[in-house]
């Protein structure tokens, strides 16, 4: 069960890491080129919290009732490494949208092997 | 052809090795020590329920400053580069037709309800899921709901500015304050409280108070900026 476990959640995150790259690398619309990077970003978010998880975890919060149950939280580094990962790839997202929108309204097109003259 | 084939080679390796890498990192067993040092320290030292917001907040508090700052220069670049020129006699519009009168009334009556849930995911930061990041983006959608409803709701950047730099001043004073004190930067310097209580935490429930208004200001910033660029008549000049 553990086995299946590791394999099905490290290997979503990596299989999605993957997807991106691959649609960061073989892409040629920019917009599909900033889709890949933030697909990287989520699977590589779901990795870190993947890596922080304990069997049978509880949330990292204390009330009353789970006060005694301490043991079974689940790890809070990833967690809090995450939550500013995903506000900077926020960040870079949106300027790097900025600067495809700019590129689209300056040479009409966003194929970047149109607008670098690039052959392959 | 070739490029396809590189593509592969490429995946394939960065495949390999994360696989190779990751697959020996055990799942689901015992957390490391930093993270036992956290949930053990942080309902008893900071009376903070949430282990998460405490690693945020206090114990790297200043990565935060950091992240906040990444925002901030994110929504001043997203301005710079998406800046132009108002034409004459251009309207400040955005949508060619106005919505539909469903969608007006909805968004009128939903807009206050945003702005609350955000307000009180960003206050409770410190007892329940959320913080000053989420509380901010909700009360974001909120504006983008206006927007996208009224052609001609406006969003004052001035204001946003102020309430935006008037946020930071205040992260980074409170942090100075520990200093002054003669303790660490960001350090806690106000009674914890009880846990479980909304006064509970010092330090911490002012600070993502300020987070989730600058996160706020910005993200509303963010929105209206690319919205404004991209009506149809801005896309027929070049």
């Amino acid at each position: 069960m553990n086995e299946f476990l590791t394999i099905s959640f490290y290997g979503t995150a990596i299989v999605l890491m993957l997807i991106g790259l691959y649609a960061a690398l073989a892409k040629k619309n920019l917009l599909k080129i900033v889709i890949g990077l933030s697909i990287i970003d989520s699977g590589l978010h779901l990795l870190f919290v993947a890596i922080g998880f304990i069997s049978n975890g509880t949330a990292p919060i204390f009330s009353p009732e789970v006060l005694e149950s301490a043991q079974q939280m689940v790890d809070p580094v990833p967690q809090a490494l995450v939550l500013t990962a995903i506000v900077i790839g926020f960040a870079t997202t949106a300027v790097a949208l900025a600067l495809v929108i700019r590129l689209y309204k300056h040479h009409n097109t966003a194929a970047i092997d149109e607008i670098k003259n690039l052959k392959w | 052809m070739i490029k396809q084939f590189f593509v592969i080679l490429i995946l394939s390796i960065v495949g390999y090795f994360l696989v190779d890498a990751f697959f020996k990192v055990p799942f689901g067993e015992k957390r490391n020590n930093v993270g036992n040092y956290y949930i053990e320290k942080s309902p008893v030292d900071l009376k903070v329920s949430n282990a998460v917001t405490a690693i945020v907040v206090n114990y790297r508090g200043f990565d935060t400053l950091g992240e906040v700052t990444v925002l901030f220069l994110a929504a001043t670049g997203l301005g710079s580069i998406m800046y132009r020129r108002k034409q004459k006699g251009e309207k400040e519009a955005r949508a060619k037709n106005p919505s539909s009168r469903i969608i007006q009334i909805g968004s009128q009556i939903l807009f206050p309800m945003i702005i609350l849930l955000g307000g009180y995911v960003f206050i409770h930061g410190h007892l329940s899921p959320g913080g000053g990041f989420q509380g901010g983006a909700i009360i974001a959608t909120a504006s983008l709901l206006m927007l996208i409803s009224y052609r001609k709701f406006k969003i004052n950047h001035n204001t946003i500015t102020w309430i935006e730099s008037i946020a930071g001043v205040v992260f980074a004073s409170l942090g100075f304050v520990g200093l002054v004190l003669g303790r660490t930067f960001l350090e806690n310097f106000l009674p914890s409280g009880e846990l479980n209580d909304l006064l509970s935490g010092g330090i911490i429930g002012i600070i993502y108070i300020a987070v989730g208004f600058k996160v706020a200001s910005e993200l509303t910033g963010v929105i209206d900026t690319v919205l404004l660029n991209n009506r149809p008549e801005a896309q027929k000049e070049n």
